[in-house]
């Protein structure tokens, strides 16, 4: 069969349908889908191991795991949770999907690049589920790998710290091409001033990849080298410092927070004006404070380490900073309820996630603004508090917004539209149970409960029975979303090309687009977000 | 089909920031210990050998210009000479490979290594300071390495014609990150060899 041929077929038939027409495919939305598959299920282990975690803390005392078992579980649910899901999430699933396609291109800048990255991200993923097995145990330094005792814990940490240095090294290589593609493939008439958010989202996100995980990498490799080799540069007596590791550790963990953010906040820029049938307000303005975030994001790191000693002027700093970086967060929420003022607004289940994204994320900031004072975090540092608080902005941030374009986008991938009264009912649960598991956790850290404990004191026992409740409902609701997403996009309703009527260009084209992404080079003449005229089709 | 020179480049580029940003965490490191252990720092690097520093940063500078030649001849049309120059550029490399072994060894065989009973007994602040110079030049010298297999692959690609005067992209983002690897050598020789 000639290419020609295959240009116009859907890319989920052509070239082939056969596994290596998959996994050695260099089609930008093949390599998606690879991703939505190999992210999507680590996400549902690291559920699974989240709920394991709940369930052991459902009473004081040994309940269903031992303590030593108890410590893997929460570093292993950390190390995939952050690793293999939020990090790569948005920009590696619908940013390689949609990227090319909202921009009016054919494919990314470097197709073989996209497909290493894919085979780098299984690789690192390997690697840490191997850290599961033989040695002496699963690692359980918590996903930090704070030294000294990820120098000397004999378990499996040098293999995890390894699975993480590839799994950045993919994320380099991601957001190399996606800066590269922003910058030269744009179809002709698209402006930066025309560029949707979501790409602009992608586009700052993509120079922290770049520029902040080579840190991670020196880091860890440091960290294997003390394990290894018996270097010391962690190490006090050998002249080192643990303190540095933990500066490094965070030069770069830190602004991860936000290249786990900012793609969020890009689908939640592409949602809202659609559902509420409305010009974006302030379309300037987002994109400013996306690079505004990514740059003042990347300079507040030590507000993680306000109880690891440093001098008074370094937390006056940083905690100044921290309450910098809420501005431009601050700027994008009112963006989005100015955006709804006065819309046409309809709750179609992905305008729910949205929604709710920026319900939970507020409330995660807004807690965030707590510990980033310095005088309170000294109190609820390395408690519960922490723990509920980035839940809200991680989860029910990057988690909701991934939900939200798992909504939003599932259809124009497959051309198949899953039960709307379903999603909305999974989202009632899956928000209830949400708000019910991590509110407690917030309440119980502001009475003192410590984070990443094996038991507690007997008066907590209350508030762990309703988080722990909450996270049953949570899961649920998650279990119902994925089977009525999965049902959809395999037997559902078949959808044109612009179901929900919206002005972006991947909208235009087929559903499921072509392998060639569009039939005719696409001419760029109005705004991504001039929504008059736009018809459902 | 079409390639897109800039993007190429433009993408390379990148990389190369990332690379620096790999280095710059231990240069970091570096500024720290050495405000901590200024004194200890000072002694230790009077062990460097400033001469085969110096000669190892003549040996990388005219790398880069035959690397840099092997460009300005490949735009010309100049197989040949292209060839030439590539390969004096990873002779020159495994040269520079060379001296660090020299270097590296006798230090090693005077147990002055992580974990070596000589750096062992060593003061906290020496410690620090060959840690951290062992990781520098190791993963620079792991950069010289990887550098020449590429120079090495590009060889066999302007061999086979791939590469030539109306396509030498690959040959022009090899050089690149050569020229990286020159630029690091730059900072790492005279913080460690010559202003202690």
């Amino acid at each position: 069969m000639s290419s020609a041929q295959n240009a116009h077929k859907s890319f989920l038939q052509a070239p082939g349908t056969g596994l290596a027409s998959w996994i050695f495919s260099t089609d930008h939305k093949r390599i998606g889908i690879l991703y939505l598959c190999s992210v999507l299920s680590f996400f549902l282990v690291g559920v699974s191991l989240g709920l394991a975690i709940r369930l052991e803390l459902f009473a004081p005392g040994e309940t269903i795991v031992s303590a030593q078992t108890y410590n893997s579980l929460f570093t292993l649910h950390g190390v995939i949770m952050i690793f293999l899901f939020i990090i790569p999430g948005i920009p590696a699933i619908f940013g390689n999907i949609l990227l090319p396609l909202q921009l009016g291109a054919a494919d990314v800048a470097f197709p073989r690049l996209n497909l290493l990255s894919w085979w780098l991200y299984m690789s690192g993923a390997a690697l840490a589920i191997a850290s599961l097995f033989g040695g002496s145990g699963p690692p359980d330094t918590g996903w930090t790998f704070y030294v000294p005792f990820s120098a000397v814990t004999t378990t499996n940490v040098s293999l995890a710290a390894m699975a993480a240095f590839i799994l950045g090294f993919s994320s380099i290589l991601t957001g190399l091409n996606f800066l590269t593609t922003t910058h030269r493939l744009r179809a002709p008439g698209m402006s930066w001033s025309k560029i949707p958010l979501f790409v602009w989202s992608l586009y700052a996100t993509a120079w922290v990849q770049v520029l902040a995980t080579p840190i991670l990498g020196i880091t860890l490799i440091l960290v294997l080298l003390e394990r290894l080799l018996g270097l010391g540069l962690f190490d006090p007596a050998k002249g080192g410092d643990p303190i540095l590791f933990q500066h490094l550790f965070w030069i770069y963990s830190h602004p991860a927070v936000y290249i786990m953010i900012l793609p969020g906040m890009g689908v939640i820029s592409e949602i809202i004006p659609v559902f509420t049938r409305k010009h974006i307000f302030g379309y300037k303005a987002i994109v400013v404070s996306s690079l505004a975030i990514a740059f003042a994001g990347s300079l507040v790191w030590g507000h993680h380490m306000f109880a690891s000693g440093m001098s008074d002027t370094a937390v006056f700093v940083f905690s100044l900073l921290t309450f910098i970086v809420a501005i431009p967060s601050a700027i994008k929420v009112f963006n989005w309820v100015a955006t709804m003022y006065k819309g046409s607004v309809s709750l179609a289940p992905p305008m729910l996630f949205a929604l709710s994204f920026v319900f939970l994320f507020s409330v995660g900031g807004l807690t965030g603004l707590v510990l980033g004072a310095a005088g309170p975090d000294i109190h609820v540092h390395d408690t519960h508090f922490v723990v509920g608080h980035f839940h809200y902005t991680m989860f029910g941030g990057t988690g909701f917004a991934l939900f939200a374009a798992l909504h939003y986008w599932l259809p124009k991938i497959f051309g198949r539209i899953y039960n709307f009264k379903i999603a909305t009912l999974a989202w009632g649960i899956l928000f209830t149970g949400f708000n019910i598991l991590y509110t407690s956790m917030m309440i119980l850290g502001m009475r003192g409960m410590p984070r990443r404990y094996y038991d507690y004191l007997p008066e907590f026992t209350f508030g762990n029975q309703v988080a722990t409740a909450g996270s049953w409902l949570l899961g649920a609701g998650v279990l119902l979303m994925f089977a009525n997403l999965l049902h959809g996009c395999l037997r559902g309703a078949r959808v044109g090309n612009n179901p929900w009527a919206a002005g972006t260009l991947e909208w235009t084209t087929s559903s499921p687009p072509p392998v060639e992404n569009f039939l005719e080079q696409p001419l760029v003449e109005r705004g991504p977000y001039e929504l008059g005229g736009v018809q459902i089709s | 089909m079409h390639k897109d020179y800039t993007g190429a480049k433009m993408g390379m580029w990148l990389f190369l920031f990332s690379e620096l940003l790999l280095f710059g965490g231990l240069f970091i490191l570096y500024a720290v210990s050495l405000n901590r252990h200024g004194a200890a720092f000072a002694a230790a690097g009077q062990e460097l050998d400033w001469m085969l520093g110096t000669l190892n940063t003549l040996v990388l500078l005219t790398s880069s210009l035959t690397a840099a030649l092997a460009v300005s001849a490949i735009q010309q049309g100049k197989a040949q000479m292209a060839l030439r120059c590539l390969w004096a550029t990873i002779g020159f490399a495994l040269g520079f490979l060379v001296v660090k072994y020299v270097e590296w060894g006798t230090k090693i065989h005077h147990g002055l290594y992580p974990g070596g009973a000589e750096l062992a007994g060593r003061e906290a602040g020496q410690m620090s300071f060959f840690n951290l110079y062992y990781v520098t030049t190791g993963l620079h010298g792991l950069h010289v390495i990887i550098g020449g297999l590429v120079l090495g692959w590009v060889i066999i690609k302007v061999r086979q014609g791939k590469v030539h005067g109306g396509d030498f992209v690959l040959l022009e983002n090899s050089v690149l990150y050569w020229h990286l690897v020159d630029l690091i050598w730059i900072f790492i020789f005279p913080l460690y060899y010559l202003v202690l």
